[in-house]
């Protein structure tokens, strides 16, 4: 089961965090920063997996992919292949990548609930959902269609109502 | 939107959050967000709680609190908007957990949305589902869940299956009503649905052994055929990772046949040749590929056993370490470490392979590599193994060292097969990474090389050249200067040559010399010198010829800040100064260390127990000078004409050696716990970092005895020590031969039965524990009585830590041998003996009785037994 989802900027600032098994807010925060702080203390040319349980609790692994000024981060347990859990990152920034055309952190920052709809249409629960990004950018497109389309009926009486309001 | 509306778009939020320059900046605009938001929120604000909630969320991130917008989440969930229900569902995922009672709230919302007409609502209910229902929402929603699994929408399917997932997770009783629906998802062609319908059929068998049955009788082929089928399907450019067909399907495949066969052999049977397949046909030079190679030997490793499989999959691994990718070489001493286990035979074959992985530039790779390397070491590679990691030392990184280092003398004091290959690697590692040698390594070293006659003129003679290169390797210094002045004349006449030895010629001075440069040396640290100090003095009697400048040496300390160094020279000045005659005998050769204690005492000094009469081990190599008995006399100004060689009335020695000339209370003192304390007093005093106690010794011999009486006595006699600047000195000495004449006395026999056999008793017994003694009397003595305590353990866990303490009343002295052991066998499986003497001073008036205490651990709880003995028996004559 996968644990958690992190992308951190280089800074360490989240960017977005989603979390399968429930934490308080504060242990997030947390864990957010333990985990930094151990990626960027590593040296570019070793692996990707990192001992997790003294960061996450027993049976903890991690593994990190670093882009440009961004870390993708996944937490998981025994029960998931590592080396799929870096292939589920690479299906996660590929699908970003596509979304927004050669994603960037701005794009990531400023369209959080997106952001969230992709990890959404990837992972639920901590379960695998879906791994082909075609797959999920059709789904994503979907959204956004009716999004847009119920945005463009509902608008102009809600704003009309508004208005009448004050 | 509203120009006039207060509050700013989501995005001039965000804006204004990266704008800023410091916490406290990004604090204040996030408390004024949220005020407008709290304000929205009472007003009631229809059109902007959409905006709001968005808000909140990345709020949420960035750590701030955001329960306010809790109800907020379900207000926008059950609006009917599609937008304002992607927002809510998406805030209630964030912000709310399964433990709130607000998520009760929800259940209504969610159960209307999986029941609506449009997909993509049932879609959002269902993923809102499937991250955070609690036991209740499960109950309430699994037929509207169990329902869509027959969805026609692939979509909803898929989601719906991991829905199941987590339902069966929070109430495993719900398991048997989605097992039909989950082996009908088995036969999906959709490739989301399948993986889905896989992983809900691996989790079922996790919770419900129905379920394992079910799957295993039914579908294990069926499961077979679709991995058969996925293998060898032509190309699938939409589930495609770097050319292999849906490697997750592949990996989700062979994890459910890793259940299935798990412990099960006509399943195993099964699936046997189809491993083979996947084991043998994926391409290994992607990550795609070796992931599923990873998963296929995983379960090849789990299902049952079919010899020529699992020699395959450690094979592969065996492949995976000489890939130049650090994560497939990383998981690949991950996977082997739990091979180990399975077979040993086979990872071996993969050594030399895991040994260069040692040597790689990741370090987490070669923290694991080590580890394996650890757990593969045996009697017969031991020697090569040692060899390839020693060598590699010399290049390691420092941060490495300290790991290796450990590792290594972890493996040569388990497995080495001689001692003298034992000497040779440990001297070579104190070489190379002295400094990150752990102090109980070198003690250890210098047990073996003590109890190793033969070799101590080899080793003297090695550490003597090594000394010369490696001088900053701090724990090596210390052997070095422990050997040089224990074994000093050993070095100088070329004793006990080995024919592999290069001959060298050290005079007496080059040793001395040594010596002076470690001193002298600046990286030594107090332990060194203080250690050096004492090798000097011992070398003072070795080499007469040198005793000037030895002198001359040790005086130099005499005004040293440090006080420990300042004692030791202005005693050892002393020692030489004035005591000529006794010296050579005070700086006789350490007696042999004895093995089996060490290994004792070192476990027991991990227990961490303050009330053993063990010292600390540092204190066994500092070379202390064992006294013999005549000088001990002359020390504390007693009169000699009685001299005390060990006779077996060790009590009435150990009276005349400290309690002649004392008022008649310290007579106490020879009896009680003299040997015990003198043991603890000696290892204090010798103890290098422990703070100096000379004047205030005296009370330090009563620290661990019983009878309070004992320290008040004790104190009376300071006074009596002429020597004031030998305090210390003396009360060393003065302990040292109450050992020596104990040990004497255990090893002898130290009695005769007189022919009359006293009848043993039971001295104490409660639930956990018994206590026997037997009696005897030596010849001539009626007024002395022997007694042998027995201590059996009457519960099923092991006693450690066990100390026997007794007291007496005046009228007699009482006298206690060293027990034993401390260690005490579980179900009376063997016992603890130990010997005490008690002297009746009103023999034929008075009945023998004492009190005692025992105290112990169990299960590292310190336990304490307490209990007066007046049963002794009347023919005892008491």
């Amino acid at each position: 089961m996968i644990k958690a989802v992190l992308v951190l900027n280089t800074q360490g600032k989240p960017r977005l965090a989603k979390f399968y098994e429930f934490r308080p807010v504060e242990k997030q925060q947390e864990l957010i920063r333990n985990v930094f702080s151990v990626l960027c203390s590593r040296a570019e040319n070793v692996s990707n997996f990192v001992d997790a349980e003294s960061i996450y609790g027993q049976d903890a692994r991690l593994v990190y992919k670093h882009f440009a000024t961004l870390y993708f981060v996944f937490i998981f347990d025994s029960s998931e292949n590592e080396l799929a859990m870096l292939d589920l990152i690479q299906v996660f920034v590929e699908t970003l990548d596509k979304c927004f055309r050669n994603v960037c952190e701005l794009d990531v920052v400023y369209n959080y609930s997106k952001m969230h709809s992709i990890l959404d249409e990837i992972i639920i629960g901590g379960q695998v959902l879906e791994t082909s990004s075609t797959e999920v950018i059709k789904a994503i497109e979907e959204l956004s269609r009716l999004e847009a389309a119920s945005n463009s009926i509902n608008l102009v009486p809600k704003s009309v109502s508004g208005w009448r309001a004050r | 939107m509203n120009p006039f509306s207060s509050g700013t778009r989501l995005r001039d939020m965000i804006r204004a959050i990266r704008a800023c320059k410091t916490a406290a900046e990004e604090r204040a605009v996030v408390r004024k967000e949220c005020a407008a938001i709290r304000a929205a929120i009472d007003e009631n604000d229809r059109d902007y709680r959409h905006r709001n909630l968005s808000k909140l969320m990345f709020i949420h991130m960035l750590g701030y609190p955001t329960h306010f917008g809790q109800m907020e989440c379900l207000k926008l969930i059950a609006s009917p908007g599609f937008p304002e229900k992607r927002i809510g569902y998406l805030a209630l995922m964030l912000l709310l957990d399964e433990r709130q009672e607000v998520l009760m709230l929800v259940t209504n919302s969610l159960k209307q949305d999986l029941n609506h007409t449009n997909q993509y609502i049932v879609g959002l209910a269902l993923c809102a589902l499937g991250n955070i229902c609690s036991a209740e929402m499960a109950r309430d929603l699994a037929p509207e869940v169990e329902r869509l699994l027959q969805f026609r929408d692939p979509n909803v399917r898929k989601k719906a299956a991991l829905c199941a997932i987590r339902i069966i997770k929070k109430v495993p009783d719900l398991a048997e009503n989605f097992i039909n629906s989950a082996a009908a998802l088995l036969r999906e062609k959709h490739h989301g649905v399948l993986i889905t319908g896989v992983q809900l059929c691996t989790e079922l068998c996790k919770v419900s052994a129905e379920a394992l049955e079910y799957f295993r009788m039914k579908c294990t082929e069926s499961v077979v055929r679709s991995l058969k089928d996925l293998v060898n399907s032509p190309y699938a450019p939409e589930y495609d990772i770097a050319g292999i067909t849906d490697p997750f399907l592949h990996i989700r495949l062979l994890k459910l046949l890793r259940v299935l066969g798990e412990g099960n052999a006509d399943a195993s049977d099964l699936m046997n040749d189809i491993l083979a397949q996947v084991a043998t046909k994926t391409e290994s030079n992607k990550v795609a590929g070796n992931a599923i190679l990873y998963e296929s030997v995983q379960t090849i490793m789990s299902v049952e056993d079919s010899g020529g499989l699992r020699v395959l999959a450690i094979n592969i691994l065996g492949r995976f370490l000489s890939n130049s990718d650090n994560n497939i070489r990383y998981v690949a001493l991950n996977m082997l470490m739990k091979a180990v286990t399975a077979d040993a035979q086979a990872v071996q074959r993969h050594r030399a392979t895991i040994l260069e992985c040692v040597k790689d530039s990741d370090a987490s790779i070669q923290k694991k590599a080590l580890e394996l390397v650890y757990v593969l070491v045996n009697e017969s590679n031991v020697k090569p193994l040692t060899k390839e990691l020693i060598d590699y030392l010399e290049v390691s990184d420092q941060e490495f060292r300290a790991d290796l280092t450990a590792k290594i003398c972890s493996i040569v004091s388990e497995f080495s097969p001689e001692k003298i290959w034992y000497i040779d690697q440990m001297l070579k590692v104190l070489s190379e990474a002295g400094n990150f040698v752990k102090d109980e390594v070198w003690h250890a070293l210098i047990v073996v090389i003590t109890n190793a006659y033969d070799l101590h003129g080899y080793t003297v003679r090695a550490l003597y050249r090594t000394l010369q290169t490696s001088a900053e390797q701090e724990s090596l210094v210390r052997v070095a200067v422990w050997c040089i002045g224990e074994y000093g004349d050993i070095l100088v006449k070329n004793v006990g040559m080995l024919d592999i030895e290069e001959p060298i010629v050290v005079t007496e001075s080059d040793a001395v010399d040594i010596l002076e440069m470690v001193i002298k040396q600046h990286t030594s640290d107090l332990t060194t010198k203080a250690m050096a100090l004492i090798a000097l003095l011992k070398l003072s009697s070795r080499f007469p010829s040198c005793s000037e400048s030895i002198r001359n040496i040790i005086t130099q300390y005499k005004g040293n800040l440090v006080l420990e160094l300042q004692q030791r020279s202005i005693e050892f000045n002393k020692v030489l100064a004035n005591h000529q005659n006794i010296s050579s005998a005070l700086v006789e050769r350490m007696p042999v260390l004895d093995e089996a204690t060490f290994i004792g005492r070192k476990a027991g000094s991990m227990l961490g127990t303050a009330s053993t009469p063990r010292g600390p081990s540092v204190n066994i190599p500092n070379g202390v000078a064992k006294p013999s008995v005549a000088p001990l006399v002359d020390l504390l100004d007693l009169s000699s004409d009685d001299v005390p060689a060990p006779s077996p009335s060790g009590g009435d020695l150990l009276q005349d050696l400290l309690g002649v000339d004392l008022p008649p209370a310290s007579q106490q003192l020879g009896s009680g716990q003299a040997p015990k304390s003198g043991t603890d007093v000696l290892l204090d005093l010798l103890s290098v970092g422990s703070p100096s106690v000379p004047p205030m010794s005296p009370s330090a011999l009563s620290l661990s005895s019983t009878t309070d009486i004992l320290s008040s006595s004790m104190n009376n006699k300071t006074p009596t020590s002429p020597l004031d600047d030998l305090t210390s000195l003396s009360l060393s000495a003065g302990a040292a031969p109450m050992m020596d004449l104990l040990d004497g006395l255990t090893s002898s026999p130290p009695t005769e039965n007189n022919g009359l056999v006293y009848p043993s008793i039971t001295a104490f017994e409660s639930s956990s524990l018994r206590v026997t003694f037997n009696f005897s009397k030596e010849t001539g003595k009626p007024q002395t009585t022997i007694i042998q305590a027995a201590f059996t353990n009457l519960t099923s866990n092991i006693y450690t830590d066990f100390i026997f303490q007794a007291a007496v009343p005046k009228f007699l002295q009482l006298h206690l041998d060293p027990a034993s052991g401390h260690a005490l066998p579980a179900s009376g499986d063997g016992s603890i003996t130990q010997t005490l003497r008690v002297t009746n001073t009103q023999h034929g008036k008075k009945n023998l009785i004492m009190r005692m205490r025992i105290a112990y651990k169990v299960n590292g709880k310190d336990t304490l037994e307490e209990g007066q003995i007046n049963n002794f028996p009347r023919e005892l004559g008491g």
